[in-house]
C-alpha cells in the first residue's frame, strides 16, 4: 500500500523534529511527522512520584515502553548489560509527542559566546575530540529569541552580567521567588556573585492561550496539570497540524531511511502503530530523534553505496556522546527553608561556566527543582545511616530544612564515548538496538569537584549548619541531555552534517536535533535544541526549490 | 490475568484496614487452613506473591528499617502491601530475589539466634540487618544471593513503600506525607498558591488569574492521539 508522496518526512516529534515540522510545514511544504511514542495531554500528568520520566524505580512514564525497546550498555570492564527504559545505564529521554519537552523541567538556556568556541578558547584537551562549532552565538541569536517568543519562556536575567547579548526581553516575568531564593539570593551577592531568575519555558502568566503555572511541585519528570510548561507537544506541533500542511503520525517505529541509486534518501520505511511494514517516500529527510536514536537509525540505514549506514563514510556516527556530569551540594538549616512552591528551581549563577582560574570549563548552578520525599531519602548527610530509627528521625528534622545546588559540568567530548548498533540485540520489531560504551574524561571530574566546591560555599554563606557535596561518577554520560553524536562540522572527515544540519555527502538528509551539538554547554540544552531546529529550518525553507528541486 | 489481580486486590482490603496483630491472626487462620503461596495468582496465601511467613518476616524487617515512634512505622503503613503488589507488576523480575533472600534471613537467624527473624528480639534483629548490610551474615545461609545487595533492595523498596505515593499499597492515609509536613492529599497549587506573597515588591499572581475557562478550554483542545489517523 503505497502512501502518498510528501515533501518531508521528519522522525521525531521532540524539542527538534516539532519545530522543524512546523517551520515547513507553515512554509508551504507538506510535511510526515513521525513519532515512537503517544500523544499525552495534560490528563496524563500522573503525579506519581514512583513512576514519572525522573524517578522510574517502578517504570517510567513517557516512553519508551519497557519491554519493546532494550538498549546495550557495555560498562568501563567490557561486561554488557541488557537495559531496559527505566534501567540508569539505558540513557532514556522520551519517547511521545514532544519528546522530553513534554516532562522536562523546562529551564530555557542560551549557551554562551564562548561555548561555541571550546577549542578556541582553551586549547586542545589531551583524549578529547574538543572542537570549535562552525557557526557562532550570533549566528544563533535571532532563533534563541524565536524559540523564547515561539515556545514561550518566563525569566529574568538582567543580574546574569555573564549572559550572552540578547536583542529582546523575555516575554514573561521571572515566577515569584520561593523561600530557597529569597534565602540563597543575599548570600549569592554577598559573595560577589551574580544570582538572577532562571529562564524557564514555563508560564508565569497566561500566555499563547494557556494558563499561568499554579506552582504545584510536580515539574521535572511530569506533564503539566494545567499545561503551563511549554513544550513542542503544546505549541509549534498543534500549529504544524493547523497549517493543513502536516500530519502527524505516532506510535509508529521508523526502521531505516530509504536511499536511490544516485545516492540520495528517497523516503522511510516504518512499521505503524499495529506494527504493519509502511514506506512513506519524500523529497527530504530531517531525522530529529535525539543523540541516541538518531545515531541509530542513521547506522541501521545501510545500503550498497553505504555500508556502515548514512553520514558514516568517516566513521563518525554515534561518537562524541555527551550529557552532563551533574555536580553539586546540600546544605541543612536550622530553620525551614522549603515551602513546597513549584517548580523549586528559580536562582541560578553563571559566574563558574568560563574563566575558572587553571580550569577547562565549568558550567552553571541552580537550586535543584522540588524534591519529593523519596527522593529525599537519598540526600543523607555524611554518617547518617541509611536506615532505622535515626534515618526516620533524619527525614523528619531535615526534609524541609534542607537546600540543594545543583549544575550541570560542560563536558569534554570523548571519541569512543560512542552509539553504536548492537550486533545481536534486537527490539520488538526486529531492528538492531542502541550500544553504548565508553567513559567521561577526567576534566569533567575536575571541573566537577571545583563547582560542587563552590556550590557548597554559596549554601554555607547562605547559612547552612551542615553541607555535603555530590560529585559526579567516571561511567558514560547521555540520558536527558544527549548530544552530540553527529557533529557539525566543516569538514566532512571530521563531523557528520554541515553548519546547516546536512548530512555532508546526502544532500537530502538532515540531522535537526541535539547530536549536531559539537559540545553540550554547561547548560540544561533544550533551548539551544529548539534554536537550532528554527536555524536549520529557516535555511532549509530558503533554499528549497520544490519537489525534486535541490533541496 | 487482570481479573485475578484485581480479585486479590479486593481480598486484600480487609485485612489492610485491620491491626498489624489482628491481620497477622487473620493471616495465619488462613495459612494454616491453605498451605503456602504461589505466586501472583489466586494462591493460597491472602498475599499476592508472599506466603504468610514470608510477608510476617518482611512485615519484620521493614519495621526495623522504618520504626514506629511518634508515628507510625513500615508495617502499619503498608509497606508490605506495597512490596507484594508490585512483585506481581513492575518489580516482577524481583520475585526470586525476594523468595530467596526471605529464606536465608531466617536461615541465617536460626544459625545465629536459634529461632526465626520474627520472634527474635528487637536488638537482635538490628544486629542481624546490620550483619547483612556489610555483608557479614553467616555465608551458609547467603550462597544463593547476596546478603548486602539484597539488604540494599529490602531498604529501598520499604523506602519506597513508606514514602511514596499511597496509590501504590504503601504509606497508608499519606502518613510519612503528613509526618514531614508534606500536604496530603496532596491538591497542590490550589491551596498553596498564596503562601509566599511575603514579598509585597514581587507581582502576584492569584490562583483566580488561572481561569477555570483557560484550563478546561486547553483540556478540551488537546488532540487525544491522531495516531495514523490519515494513513489509512
Amino acid at each position: 500500500m503505497a502512501l502518498k508522496h510528501v515533501n518531508a518526512v521528519v522522525v521525531g516529534a521532540g524539542a527538534g523534529g516539532g519545530i522543524v515540522a512546523k517551520e515547513l510545514a507553515t512554509a508551504g511544504l507538506s510535511v510526515v511527522l513521525v513519532e515512537r511514542g503517544k500523544w499525552y495531554t495534560a490528563f496524563d500528568c500522573r503525579k506519581d512520584d514512583l513512576r514519572n520520566q525522573r524517578t522510574t524505580v517502578l517504570g517510567n512514564s513517557f516512553g519508551p515502553d519497557e519491554d519493546r525497546n532494550p538498549r546495550v550498555l557495555v560498562d568501563e570492564q567490557g561486561k554488557e548489560y541488557v537495559q531496559k527504559p527505566s534501567d540508569g545505564g539505558y540513557s532514556n529521554n522520551a519517547a511521545c509527542v514532544g519528546g522530553g519537552t513534554a516532562s522536562y523541567g523546562a529551564m530555557a538556556w542560551r549557551y554562551m559566546e564562548k561555548d561555541f568556541r571550546m577549542r578556541s578558547t582553551y586549547g586542545s584537551v589531551a583524549g578529547s575530540t574538543l572542537e570549535d562549532w562552525p557557526i557562532s552565538y550570533a549566528d544563533l541569536e535571532p532563533y534563541y529569541e524565536k524559540a523564547e517568543w515561539e515556545i514561550g519562556v518566563s525569566g529574568d536575567d538582567g543580574n546574569n552580567i555573564f549572559r550572552s547579548p540578547r536583542q529582546r526581553p523575555l516575554p514573561m516575568p521571572p515566577l515569584p521567588p520561593n523561600r530557597e531564593y529569597q534565602v540563597l539570593k543575599p548570600a549569592a551577592q554577598r559573595l560577589g556573585l551574580h544570582p538572577f531568575d532562571i529562564p524557564m519555558l514555563r508560564n508565569s502568566v497566561s500566555y499563547n492561550g494557556r494558563a499561568a503555572c499554579m506552582r504545584c511541585r510536580w515539574c521535572v519528570g511530569f506533564a503539566c496539570e494545567v499545561d503551563a510548561k511549554n513544550g513542542t507537544q503544546n505549541t509549534v506541533i498543534p500549529a504544524a497540524l493547523a497549517s493543513g500542511n502536516c500530519e502527524l503520525r505516532s506510535e509508529c517505529i521508523v526502521k531505516e531511511i530509504l536511499t536511490d541509486s544516485q545516492g540520495r534518501v528517497k523516503g522511510v520505511a516504518y512499521f505503524d502503530s499495529e506494527s504493519r511494514l509502511q514506506e512513506q517516500t519524500a523529497d527530504l529527510v530531517v531525522v530529529s530523534g535525539s543523540a541516541n536514536e538518531s545515531a541509530r537509525l542513521l547506522l541501521n540505514s545501510k545500503s550498497r553505496l553505504f555500508p556502515t549506514g548514512l553520514g558514516n563514510r568517516y566513521d563518525w556516527v554515534g561518537r562524541n556522546l555527551q550529557g552532563h556530569a551533574y555536580t553539586g551540594a546540600v546544605g541543612l538549616f536550622d530553620f525551614e527553608v522549603y515551602d513546597d512552591l513549584g517548580p523549586g528551581a528559580g536562582i541560578a549563577i553563571c559566574d563558574f561556566n568560563h574563566g575558572n582560574k587553571g580550569l577547562t570549563s565549568g558550567g552553571m548552578l541552580a537550586n535543584e527543582f522540588i524534591r519529593l520525599p523519596y527522593q529525599f531519602v537519598g540526600w543523607r548527610a555524611p554518617g547518617v545511616p541509611r536506615w532505622g530509627r535515626a534515618h526516620k528521625e533524619y527525614m523528619r528534622q531535615w526534609y524541609r530544612r534542607s537546600i540543594g545546588v545543583m549544575g550541570p559540568v560542560q563536558e569534554m567530548p570523548m571519541f569512543d564515548s560512542r552509539v553504536q548498533v548492537d550486533p545481536t540485540v534486537k527490539d520488538y520489531w526486529g531492528i538492531p538496538v542502541v550500544r553504548l560504551s565508553g567513559h567521561r574524561h577526567p576534566n569533567d571530574l575536575v571541573v566537577g569537584k571545583f563547582l560542587a566546591s563552590k556550590a557548597e560555599a554559596w549554601l554555607k554563606e547562605a547559612g547552612a549548619i551542615t553541607t555535603w557535596t555530590f560529585l559526579p561518577g567516571t561511567g558514560l554520560s547521555g540520558g536527558q541531555h544527549q548530544a552530540g553524536t553527529c557533529r557539525m562540522g566543516e569538514d566532512p572527515q571530521t563531523s557528520v552534517v554541515d553548519k546547516y544540519c546536512r548530512v555532508h555527502d546526502v544532500d537530502n538528509l538532515y540531522v535537526i536535533d541535539g547530536s549536531v551539538h559539537v559540545t553540550n554547554g554547561g547548560f540544561n540544552p533544550a533551548l539551544t535544541i529548539m534554536a537550532i531546529a528554527y536555524y536549520a529550518s529557516d535555511n532549509l525553507v530558503k533554499l528549497w526549490k520544490g519537489t525534486h528541486g535541490a533541496a | 490475568m487482570v481479573a485475578v489481580r484485581v480479585k486479590a486486590e479486593l481480598r486484600m482490603q480487609p485485612a489492610y484496614r485491620l491491626s498489624r496483630r489482628k491481620f497477622l491472626q487473620a493471616a495465619m487462620v488462613a495459612a494454616a487452613a491453605a498451605g503456602s503461596g504461589i505466586g501472583c495468582v489466586a494462591g493460597r496465601s491472602p498475599w499476592r506473591f508472599l506466603s504468610v511467613d514470608e510477608a510476617r518476616t518482611l512485615a519484620a524487617i521493614c519495621d526495623q528499617i522504618i520504626p514506629p515512634d511518634e508515628h507510625p512505622g513500615a508495617a502499619w503503613a503498608g509497606v508490605v502491601n506495597y512490596i507484594d503488589r508490585q512483585l506481581c507488576g513492575p518489580l516482577r523480575r524481583l520475585q526470586n530475589s525476594y523468595r530467596l533472600g526471605l529464606a536465608a534471613i531466617d536461615t541465617s537467624s536460626r544459625a545465629l539466634y536459634g529461632a526465626n527473624f520474627v520472634v527474635l528480639a528487637e536488638a537482635r534483629q538490628v544486629e542481624l540487618l546490620g550483619l547483612m548490610e556489610q555483608g557479614r551474615a553467616s555465608s551458609e545461609a547467603w550462597k544463593q544471593i547476596s546478603s548486602s545487595e539484597f539488604f540494599a533492595l529490602l531498604v529501598d523498596q520499604t523506602m519506597q513503600g513508606f514514602y511514596g505515593d499511597p496509590r501504590h499499597g504503601g504509606n497508608r492515609e499519606g502518613t510519612s506525607w503528613k509526618m514531614l509536613g508534606m500536604p496530603y492529599p496532596p491538591i497542590r497549587g490550589r491551596l498553596h498558591y498564596d503562601v509566599n506573597q511575603r514579598d509585597v515588591n514581587q507581582p502576584v499572581v492569584n490562583l483566580p488569574n488561572v481561569k477555570k475557562k483557560d484550563i478546561t478550554q486547553s483540556q478540551r483542545t488537546a488532540p487525544v492521539s491522531v495516531a495514523n489517523s490519515k494513513v489509512k
